[in-house]
């Protein structure tokens, strides 16, 4: 790594004035993705602002209707918590899915959403149960949030504090994932609400997206019948030494049916 | 950049570069060879140590990131159980021939007590899941797995040392 400034800031105030004093600081929170970018020299900072220190950003709670969940909640937490357990227990199974168990003792959700990796796991749940991310700054909709292959509506400086799940009737999360990084080749979130349905595709395209013939087929039956054969055009997908676009394509539709069934079974 | 750790129970300061890792601190600085580096890119877990209590990958987190915070190594482990020469899961890796060239094994030990920590009677199914983050190039996993349910097994005896 090539060496940088590091701070330890012990509230927002704090960090985002680092954040607006300091060219080019990075906000760093586990760093399971921005360390190994760092260290092969695919990306280079003169500072770092580590999130890690602010009281208050770990915490889960729970409503009824709504759960939160603060940006510096490690995976591990997530999957742990009984809040989560209680609330959108497909999340909590999300979470412990991420990586392995040392990547989810580190990595937080904030860390994840601000990447937006198009393999990442949380942003196909996030976009699905339509959450809100909020920041030092606003609040951002899921749907506006997502802007392509590691890109969001995340201004400079911008911190992710907290992201508030509405909690659906029920929910599920099926991927296909690489054996060897665990990234989702394709994962597919579902969750369905009184209003209805919504589904979201990670790992398929550069960005989660959502499937909305689905969300139609779905809001009338809620059954793995109602999405049968269904799948999504390839154009413009995601095509590597694992999957190219048609078969990511297929995936779409497969994962759409097992996390319906998951939905279904919990 | 000043840090201080608590490192297998003593009291460590040290002035590093901002971009020291843990394990480049633990080896070089500290001379603690157990833990050591494989794939530098956190899919390994050769270099697997516990910060405060919980696995982690030391080539992939900032040293100055855990200031205050209480590491564990291979070399600290049996003392957290009494004090014995060999952890109970040390035992049960040199019992079971949980390894080959032995590489691999210090971070399979350190995962392997921090998932039983979590969950006292692992099946096997559990302790595979638990170990996704190690990579033993030699044995199969086969003895590393029974390693795994036998240090569980007298870990429950000890009470979770």
């Amino acid at each position: 790594m090539k060496p940088f400034a590091y701070h330890r800031p012990t509230d927002l105030a704090q960090a985002a004035a680092l954040l607006a004093s300091t060219p080019d600081a990075a906000i760093i929170g586990g760093g399971m993705s921005l360390l190994p970018v760092l260290k092969l020299r695919l990306a280079e900072h003169a500072a770092l602002v580590d999130l890690g220190r602010i009281d208050g950003l770990r915490n889960i709670t729970a409503g009824n209707a709504e759960l939160s969940i603060g940006a510096g909640a490690r995976h591990a937490e997530v999957a742990a918590s009984p809040e989560v357990a209680r609330t959108i227990p497909a999340l909590a199974a999300l979470a412990g899915g991420i990586g392995d168990p040392h990547v989810r003792n580190r990595g937080t959700l904030g860390g994840v959403l601000a990447n937006s990796d198009p393999a990442a796991d949380y942003p196909a749940a996030v976009l699905a149960l339509g959450a809100s991310i909020h920041t030092n700054r606003r609040s951002l909709l899921a749907d506006t949030f997502f802007r392509g292959l590691f890109t969001t509506a995340l201004e400079p400086g911008e911190i992710i504090t907290r992201v508030t799940f509405p909690v659906p009737l029920a929910a599920g999360y099926a991927k296909f994932r690489s054996p060897a990084s665990r990234f989702a080749i394709v994962g597919v979130f579902v969750a369905r609400f009184a209003e209805g349905v919504r589904v979201a595709a990670t790992g398929a395209g550069p960005c989660v997206f959502r499937v909305r013939h689905m969300e139609e087929a779905l809001t009338g039956s809620f059954t793995g019948q109602a999405i049968a054969g269904m799948t999504v055009a390839a154009d413009g997908l995601n095509g590597d030494i694992h999957a190219e676009p048609s078969y990511r394509a297929h995936l779409v539709g497969v994962m759409a049916r097992r996390a319906v069934a998951a939905a279904l079974a919990a | 950049m000043d840090v201080a750790l608590e490192v297998n129970g003593a009291a460590v300061r040290h002035d590093i570069r901002e971009n020291t890792l843990l394990v480049d601190l633990l080896r070089e600085t500290l001379g603690l060879t157990g833990t050591h580096v494989g794939c530098d890119t956190s899919q390994c877990g050769a270099c697997v140590v516990h910060v405060d209590g919980r696995a982690i990958k030391s080539c992939t987190v900032l040293a100055v990131a855990l200031d205050g915070s209480s590491v564990t190594t291979i070399e600290g482990l049996a003392a957290t159980a009494g004090g014995d020469a060999l952890h109970p899961m040390q035992t049960a890796f040199h019992e079971k021939h949980g390894l080959q060239c032995g590489f691999c094994t210090p971070g399979m030990i350190m995962s392997a007590v921090d998932l039983v920590r979590q969950n006292p009677a692992p099946t096997e199914r559990e302790v595979r899941a638990g170990l996704e983050g190690n990579l033993c190039r030699c044995t199969g996993y086969q003895n590393i797995v029974a390693a795994v349910i036998e240090g569980a097994r007298v870990m429950r005896e000890r009470q979770g040392v």
